[in-house]
C-alpha cells in the first residue's frame, strides 16, 4: 500500500494524501461534519488540487461499498460510542477449545453476555456470524459486550 | 411589575416593526454578500453607518435593548470561535506555530500602533489599533478557502494554523487591554493585568485538562437542554470573567475550547443560527455608534493603514507557507487570503468605545474593515495572477 501522509486542518478536519501507482497525487479531506472531499493534485504544481467531489457521511459509505471496502471497521467505531460497551478483538489461539465448534454450541452469549458481531479469517471478514459458524485458529473474533463479559470470552476463545 | 408585552401595546409594536425591518435589511444583505462571495460583515456596517448616529434614518429601539444583544453577540462570536480548535490541534499549533505567529504580531500590529501614536492618540487606542490590524479575520479566511476550493492546497494548513495561533494570542491579549482599559493606578494595573493571566491561563490549563469530562457531562439530554446548557455556561462563565474584569468575551471562547468531541460537534451545529443572529445586531450596533462624519475624517489613515498591513500580511503568510514547502504562487496565495480582517478587529474597537480617542478609533477599524474585508477576499481570488507575474518554471 502507498504511504498515506495525514495533515491537520484546524477547524476544517484532517486532509490525507497519497500517490497512486500511477503517480497521480489523491487527497481525501475528512471534515470535522463527516462530510468528505476527494481531491487530485495537479502534476505541474503539486501544491493546488481539483475538488473531484463532495460526499456526505452516506455518501462515502455508498462509494466505499462500490470501491470494495469493508463495511465492518465503520460498523465497529459506530458500536465503540455506546456507554457502558467495550470492543474487542479476541485472536483464537492455536489451542482454543473453541476451534471446530459452533457458536451455538459454544453458547458464548449465554455464558458471557458479549457477542462476536464479525470474524476476521485472513483477508476476509464475516459481519454478523450465525450460530452454525465455528471457528479456526487464527480467526480475529470481532466482539462486543461488558468489559467483564469480554474477559470471560477471552478465557473461553483464548485461554 | 413588568408584564409580558402584549400585543395591544403600542411601543412594542413600533419595537416590533422596527427591529423587524433591520433584520430583514439584514437578511437581503446577508444574501446580496453571499452573491458576491464576500462575508456579510462590510455589509451591515455600512448598513450600521446609514442607519445610526449621523446617518440617513434614524432608529430608536431601545439602545439598551440592542446593545445587550450585541453584548451577547460577541460572546457568542467568541464561543463559536473557541469551539473550532480541538485541544489537539492548539497544542499542535502552539508547538509548531509560535515563530510564525511573533513574524504575523510583530509585522501586523506595528503598523497599527505607529499610526495610533502619529494621529496623536493615547498609547492604549494605539494598542488596540494594533490588535485591530493584527488579527485576520478567521470567519473570512475560512470562508474563502472553502468557496475557491482551497482546503486541499499546499499552503492551507499554514493558514489555518496561522489563525489559531492568532485566536490564541488573543486569548491572552484582550483581558491584558481590558484590565488596561479599567485603568487605575500603576500598582492596580499592574494587579489586575496580573489577576488577569492568570485566570486565562488557569482556564485554558482546565479547559485542556478536563474539557473532555466536561463535555461527556453536557452530552447527554436533548437538543434543546444542550443548546440551554451551552448558552447559559457560555453567559455565566463570560459575567464572572467579566466581574473579574477579564473581558467576558475571553471567558466565552475558553467555554468553547473546553467543550470537545461529540458535545463540541452538537453545539456548534445548534449555536451557529444564534450566533449569526446576535453576531449581526453586534456588527451593526457597532456601526451605529461610528459617525459617518468622523469616518470621512479618518479614511485617509484607514487607506493607508489597509494598504501596508495588506502587504505585511502577505509578507506573514509568504513566510508561513514558505515553511510547508509551498511555492512561490502558494505563497502568495496564503498571504493574499489573510488580508482579510473582520469580527475580532470589531471586537477589539468596541473594547475600546470608552477611551478618549474611542470614537475616532472606532470609525477608523470600521473603514479599515470595511477596505480589507472586501480587499481580502478578492486577492486571494486573483493571488494566483499577482503571484504568477514573475513566476518562470525555473524558479518553482
Amino acid at each position: 500500500m502507498a504511504r498515506v501522509e495525514e495533515t491537520q486542518l484546524p477547524g476544517v478536519g484532517v486532509r490525507h494524501e497519497f500517490a497512486t501507482e500511477a503517480g497521480e497525487r489523491v487527497g481525501v479531506v475528512v471534515h470535522r461534519d463527516g462530510r468528505r472531499e476527494i481531491l487530485v493534485y495537479d502534476r505541474a504544481d503539486p501544491d493546488v488540487c481539483t475538488t473531484l467531489l463532495g460526499l456526505s457521511t452516506d455518501d462515502t459509505r455508498t462509494l466505499a461499498e462500490l470501491l470494495g471496502a469493508s463495511q465492518v471497521t465503520e460498523t465497529v467505531t459506530a458500536v465503540q460510542q455506546l456507554e457502558g460497551l467495550s470492543i474487542e478483538w479476541i485472536h483464537v489461539t492455536d489451542d482454543s477449545p473453541a476451534i471446530d465448534r459452533t457458536i451455538r454450541e459454544g453458547e458464548y452469549r449465554t455464558r458471557t453476555g458479549a457477542s462476536v458481531v464479525a470474524v476476521i479469517r485472513g483477508d476476509t471478514s464475516v459481519p454478523a456470524p450465525d450460530p452454525e459458524f465455528s471457528f479456526l485458529a487464527g480467526d480475529v473474533a470481532v466482539s462486543v459486550g461488558t468489559v467483564e463479559g469480554l474477559a470471560t470470552l477471552r478465557a473461553l476463545l483464548a485461554p | 411589575m413588568p408584564t409580558l408585552v402584549a400585543a395591544g401595546s403600542t411601543e412594542a409594536a413600533l419595537a416590533f416593526i422596527e427591529i423587524g425591518a433591520v433584520a430583514l435589511g439584514l437578511a437581503v444583505l446577508a444574501r446580496l454578500a453571499g452573491r458576491l462571495g464576500i462575508t456579510a460583515v462590510p455589509l451591515y456596517l455600512l448598513a450600521g453607518l446609514t442607519l445610526g448616529e449621523g446617518g440617513l434614518v434614524q432608529l430608536d429601539v431601545t439602545e439598551s435593548f440592542i446593545s445587550l444583544v450585541a453584548e451577547i453577540g460577541v460572546l457568542l462570536l467568541l464561543f463559536a470561535l473557541g469551539l473550532e480548535y480541538s485541544d489537539v490541534e492548539l497544542r499542535e499549533g502552539l508547538r509548531t506555530g509560535l515563530g510564525v505567529g511573533a513574524v504575523d504580531a510583530i509585522l501586523n500590529a506595528l503598523p497599527g500602533v505607529a499610526v495610533g501614536l502619529l494621529l496623536g492618540w493615547d498609547p492604549l487606542a494605539a494598542v488596540l489599533l494594533g490588535g485591530a490590524t493584527w488579527i485576520s479575520s478567521s470567519g473570512v479566511v475560512s470562508k474563502v478557502l472553502t468557496d475557491l476550493q482551497r482546503i486541499g492546497f499546499r499552503e492551507t494548513p499554514a493558514i489555518l494554523n496561522l489563525l489559531v495561533i492568532e485566536d490564541l494570542a488573543m486569548a491572552v491579549y484582550l483581558p491584558v487591554v481590558a484590565a488596561l482599559i479599567v485603568g487605575g493606578t500603576v500598582l492596580a494595573t499592574v494587579a489586575s493585568v496580573g489577576v488577569a493571566l492568570t485566570v486565562v491561563i488557569v482556564i485554558l490549563l482546565a479547559a485542556l485538562r478536563y474539557g473532555r469530562r466536561f463535555s461527556d457531562l453536557l452530552i447527554g439530554g436533548s437538543d434543546e437542554s444542550l443548546l440551554l446548557a451551552v448558552f447559559g455556561i457560555t453567559l455565566l462563565v463570560a459575567g464572572v470573567a467579566q466581574r473579574l474584569e477579564v473581558s467576558g468575551a475571553i471567558g466565552a471562547f475558553l467555554v468553547g475550547l473546553a467543550l470537545s468531541g461529540a458535545a463540541e460537534e452538537r453545539a456548534t451545529k445548534l449555536v451557529a443560527p444564534l450566533r449569526d443572529l446576535f453576531a449581526a445586531i453586534f456588527f451593526l450596533f457597532f456601526s451605529f455608534q461610528v459617525d459617518p462624519s468622523a469616518l470621512v475624517g479618518v479614511l485617509g489613515a484607514a487607506i493607508g493603514l489597509a494598504i501596508v498591513t495588506s502587504l505585511t500580511k502577505l509578507g506573514t503568510g509568504w513566510y508561513a507557507a514558505r515553511r510547508v514547502g509551498a511555492g512561490r504562487k502558494g505563497r502568495m496565495r496564503a498571504g493574499a487570503t489573510l488580508i482579510a480582517r473582520g469580527e475580532f478587529s470589531i471586537v477589539i474597537a468596541a473594547l475600546g468605545a470608552g477611551l478618549a480617542d474611542g470614537a475616532e478609533l472606532g470609525a477608523l477599524v470600521a473603514g479599515y474593515v470595511l477596505i480589507t474585508a472586501i480587499v481580502g477576499p478578492l486577492a486571494a481570488k486573483f493571488a494566483d495572477r499577482l503571484g504568477g507575474v514573475r513566476l518562470t518554471p525555473a524558479a518553482r
